[in-house]
C-alpha cells in the first residue's frame, strides 16, 4: 500500500504535468511534422456539414458583414422594414468590421434578449476532430447569443481551426491570459433531440440552425 | 410483495404489454447501429477504452485526493462545494440555496443523481414550481412516471403517446392544433419551455465530469437545456456524485470522446460545456452564485469493495442498449433508478442488497454488456459477485433445496455426467422431429417466453471428449504421413 504521502505526489504531478493521450491516430499525419493546416481545416469543413451546419466562407476580414447579410437574408426572415435584427457582445473583432457597408442589417449589442431571432459570436478556435467550435462566455461574447436566438452565427478565422480539443483548450487558455472564463462552450451542430419517438429533430430549445463564417486572410 | 416478487410480475407485465414491446423494437437498435458505425468510424476506438479505464481507475485510486483538490480549485473559483453523505442531506442542501434565494420557479437538465435521490418530488413538496427541461424528462414529468432509460427517459413512450399527454398538460393551447408529426410537438415543447427558463430563479444541473485542476464542471447535453438552465437564472446548482473527478482536462478529453459515441453513436454531443463558478466581474449574463452538491450515497463504501470498478461508470447506457433482458422488458420492470446491466451492478450498493441484488438474476450473463463498456466494467462478474450475496437473504423451501442438490452434482463429475446424458436424451425424446421445445414439464417459467434449443448430438462434455479423440487419430496420421513422406525423400 503506497503512503499517504506517495499518494499526494503522484495526484498532485498528475495536475501539475497533465498526461498526454493525444494525438489519434485517425487524425495524426503520417510525417512527424503533424498534420498541414490546409487538412485540418478540410475535415472541420467536413465534420460541420455532416452536423448539418451551413458553411459560409470568405476570402478576407471585409467580406464578412456582406456574406453575414446575404446568408440573413436568404435564410431568415426580416421584419416588416426589411431590417434583420442581429444581436451580438462586444468582441473588438466584430466590432471592427465594416458594418456600414452592408445594408438589410440592425445591429443590436449586449446579451442576448428573449425575442432575439440572430445570434453572432466570435469562436476562439475550431476542433477538426469533429467539426467543433470553441467559444468563451463574457462581455465579448456573451453565453446567451449562442442558446436563445433560433440562428447562431459563428465568425472563425480558418487559422484558429486546431486538431483537438486538448489544443483548442491552450487556445482558449492563451485567449484568456490563462483565466478560466465561467463558460467554455464546445458547440457541435444545432440544439437537437431524438426524445420522441427516436427521430431527431433541430431546434430543441436552442438554435434550430448554426453557420459558421469562415474566413482566411 | 418483496421486491424479488414485484420485478417476476413486472416483467410479465412488460413482456405482455404491446405498445412498450412496439417502442423497444427499434430505438435501442437504432442507438446499437449508431455506435457501431461510430466505432468504426475510429480507427483507435478500443485502445481509447483502455485509455478511459486506466484513467477513471486512477481518479477512483485517489478519489480523496481528487476530491480535495477540486474543492479548492472550484472554491477559488467562487463556487460554494457542498458535501451530502446521503440523498436526504442532498435533498435539504438543494432546498435550502432553493428558499434561500427566494425562489419560485426551478429549472432542471437530466440529471440520474436527482432521480436518485428525488429531489423534483422533494422540492415539489415544498411548493416550488419544479420543471424538467430535458424533453424526454419533461415528457416523463408530465406523465407521472419514471426515466426508463438513462440517456433517453422517455424510450418507452411512442409518438402518439406524447401528442396525447401533451393535449392533457397543454390545455390553454387550441384543442384542434394538430400533433402528427414530432416537429410539432418539439415546437410546442420549445413555447413551453422557454417561457419557464425565462422565469427561473435557480437552475439545477448535474455533472457528467468534474475536472479537479480547474474546479469546472463538465455537462453536456444535445438540446442545450443544460445551458438555458444555468445561464438564466440567478443561482446555478450542480448536483453530482463524488465519483464523477477526473484529474485534469487532459483525462476528459479521452472520456467525452468515448461518450457520445458510446451513447448515440454521436461523435460529440452538441453542447460540451465547461463551467467554472458563477458570473465574473464583467460579465454581462450568467448566475450570480454557483453551488456545487456533492453526494455520496454509498458510494465510499462501494469504493472499499471488490466491486469498486462499477464506479467507473461514464453513464452511457450502452450497456442497456445491448442487453437482450434490457430490449426485452424495458426499464421500468427494473424499478431501480439505474436500470440494465450497469443498474444491477450499481443499485445494489446504493438502494442496498435487500431491495435490489435480485436485479442481476434478469442477466443471460452472455457479455455483450462488458464487451461494449467504454470503461471496461466487468459487469457481469460484478452481477455474478451479487448473486452470490443474494444467495444469503431468506429464500423459499424449495429453492433452497434445487441450489443444494444442484451444488452437490455439480461438486461429483461421475454422477454430473450420468444426469446429464440422461436429460439430454429425454429433452431429445421430449423434442421429437423437431429441433426446439415449446414446453417444458416443472419448467414452464423457462419455455412461456421463449423455445428451448433441444440436444441434437450427446452432451457437451460427450461431444468434447470425442472431439479430443478424433484429434488424437488425426495427429497420429500426420505424424505417419510425414514419417512416410521423410523415408521417400531420404537418399
Amino acid at each position: 500500500m503506497p503512503s499517504e504521502a506517495t499518494c499526494a505526489e503522484a495526484v498532485a504531478e498528475r495536475i501539475a504535468h497533465p498526461l498526454q493521450h493525444w494525438p489519434l491516430r485517425s487524425i495524426r499525419a503520417d510525417e512527424p511534422a503533424g498534420v498541414s493546416k490546409q487538412a485540418l481545416i478540410g475535415r472541420f469543413k467536413a465534420q460541420l456539414g455532416r452536423l448539418g451546419a451551413d458553411l459560409i466562407e470568405v476570402g478576407s476580414v471585409a467580406e464578412i458583414p456582406a456574406a453575414l447579410a446575404n446568408y440573413v437574408a436568404a435564410n431568415v426572415a426580416d421584419d416588416a422594414a426589411g431590417l434583420a435584427r442581429i444581436r451580438m457582445g462586444s468582441d473588438a473583432f466584430l466590432a471592427a468590421l465594416p458594418w456600414s457597408s452592408t445594408s438589410g442589417l440592425e445591429i443590436a449589442t449586449g446579451k442576448a434578449e428573449a425575442a432575439d431571432v440572430i445570434g453572432v459570436s466570435r469562436a476562439i478556435a475550431g476542433v477538426a476532430e469533429t467539426g467543433t467550435l470553441v467559444l468563451v462566455s463574457g462581455a465579448d461574447n456573451p453565453v446567451t447569443l449562442g442558446y436563445l436566438p433560433e440562428t447562431h452565427i459563428v465568425v472563425l478565422e480558418a487559422g484558429a481551426i486546431v486538431a483537438s480539443y486538448e489544443e483548442a483548450m491552450q487556445s482558449v487558455l492563451v485567449a484568456t491570459g490563462g483565466r478560466m472564463p465561467r463558460t467554455v462552450n464546445l458547440i457541435t451542430g444545432a440544439s437537437r433531440t431524438g426524445d420522441i419517438g427516436g427521430k431527431i429533430v433541430m431546434g430543441a430549445h436552442g438554435p434550430r440552425r448554426v453557420a459558421v463564417v469562415l474566413w482566411a486572410a | 410483495m418483496t421486491a424479488r416478487a414485484q420485478f417476476d410480475a413486472d416483467i410479465d407485465a412488460a413482456l405482455a404489454d404491446a405498445p412498450l414491446q412496439r417502442a423497444l423494437a427499434d430505438v435501442p437498435a437504432g442507438f446499437v447501429a449508431g455506435r457501431r458505425r461510430a466505432r468504426e468510424e475510429l480507427p483507435e476506438f478500443e485502445p481509447l477504452r483502455r485509455v478511459g479505464r486506466d484513467i477513471r481507475d486512477h481518479a477512483l485510486a485517489h478519489l480523496d485526493l481528487y476530491l480535495e483538490a477540486f474543492e479548492g480549485n472550484a472554491t477559488k473559483a467562487g463556487s460554494r462545494v457542498h458535501w451530502a453523505a446521503s440523498g436526504d442531506d442532498a435533498c435539504r442542501i438543494v432546498l435550502d440555496i432553493c428558499r434561500a434565494a427566494g425562489a419560485r420557479t426551478i429549472t432542471k437538465s437530466k440529471s440520474m443523481v436527482s432521480e436518485e435521490i428525488e429531489l423534483r418530488e422533494r422540492l415539489q413538496d415544498a411548493e416550488f414550481d419544479v420543471v424538467e427541461t430535458d424533453l424526454g424528462e419533461y415528457l416523463v414529468q408530465i406523465r407521472n412516471e419514471k426515466p426508463s432509460h438513462i440517456i433517453a427517459p422517455a424510450i418507452h413512450m411512442r409518438a402518439e403517446d406524447v401528442a396525447n399527454v401533451f393535449r392533457r398538460q397543454h390545455g390553454h393551447l387550441a384543442a384542434d392544433r394538430q400533433l402528427d408529426t414530432p416537429e410539432k410537438m418539439i415546437a410546442e415543447a420549445r413555447g413551453i419551455l422557454r417561457d419557464k427558463f425565462l422565469a427561473a430563479d435557480v437552475g439545477i444541473t448535474g455533472a457528467n465530469f468534474l475536472v479537479a485542476e480547474t474546479g469546472s464542471a463538465i455537462i453536456v447535453t444535445n438540446e442545450g437545456n443544460a445551458d438555458l438552465t444555468m445561464s438564466l437564472p440567478k443561482v446555478h446548482v450542480i448536483l453530482t456524485s463524488i465519483d464523477k473527478v477526473v484529474p485534469t482536462f487532459n483525462d476528459a478529453w479521452p472520456l467525452l470522446r468515448l461518450l457520445a459515441r458510446s451513447a448515440t453513436g454521436q461523435a460529440f454531443t452538441a453542447y460540451t460545456t465547461i463551467v467554472t463558478g458563477p458570473r465574473q466581474p464583467t460579465d454581462p449574463d450568467g448566475p450570480e452564485q454557483c453551488h456545487i452538491v456533492l453526494l455520496d450515497n454509498g458510494r465510499t463504501e462501494l469504493l472499499a469493495s471488490e466491486m469498486r470498478s462499477v464506479l467507473r461508470c461514464i453513464r452511457c447506457g450502452a450497456c442497456m442498449n445491448h442487453c437482450p433482458v434490457y430490449c426485452s422488458i424495458g426499464g421500468h420492470a427494473y424499478n431501480s433508478v439505474y436500470p440494465g446491466p450497469i443498474g444491477a451492478a450499481l443499485s445494489p450498493a446504493l438502494a442496498g442488497a435487500g431491495q435490489a441484488a435480485h436485479l442481476a438474476e434478469a442477466s443471460t450473463f452472455c457479455g455483450r454488456c462488458e464487451q461494449v463498456c467504454p470503461v471496461e466494467i466487468p459487469l457481469v462478474s460484478v452481477m455474478r459477485q451479487w448473486r452470490s450475496l443474494a444467495l444469503e437473504q431468506p429464500r423459499s423451501r424449495r429453492a433452497r433445496l434445487m441450489l443444494h442438490a444442484w451444488a452437490r452434482l455439480a461438486q461429483h463429475p461421475r454422477i454430473y455426467r450420468w444426469c446429464a446424458g440422461i436429460a439430454a436424451r429425454s429433452l431429445k425424446w421430449l423434442a421429437g422431429s423437431g429441433a426446439r421445445i415449446r414446453r417444458l414439464p416443472f419448467l414452464h417459467a423457462w419455455t412461456d417466453y421463449r423455445d428451448l434449443a433441444a440436444p441434437q448430438g450427446g452432451t457437451f462434455q460427450q461431444q468434447w471428449a470425442q472431439r479430443d479423440r478424433k484429434r488424437a487419430q488425426r495427429d497420429r496420421a500426420d505424424v505417419s504421413a510425414a514419417r512416410a513422406r521423410k523415408s521417400d525423400s531420404a537418399p
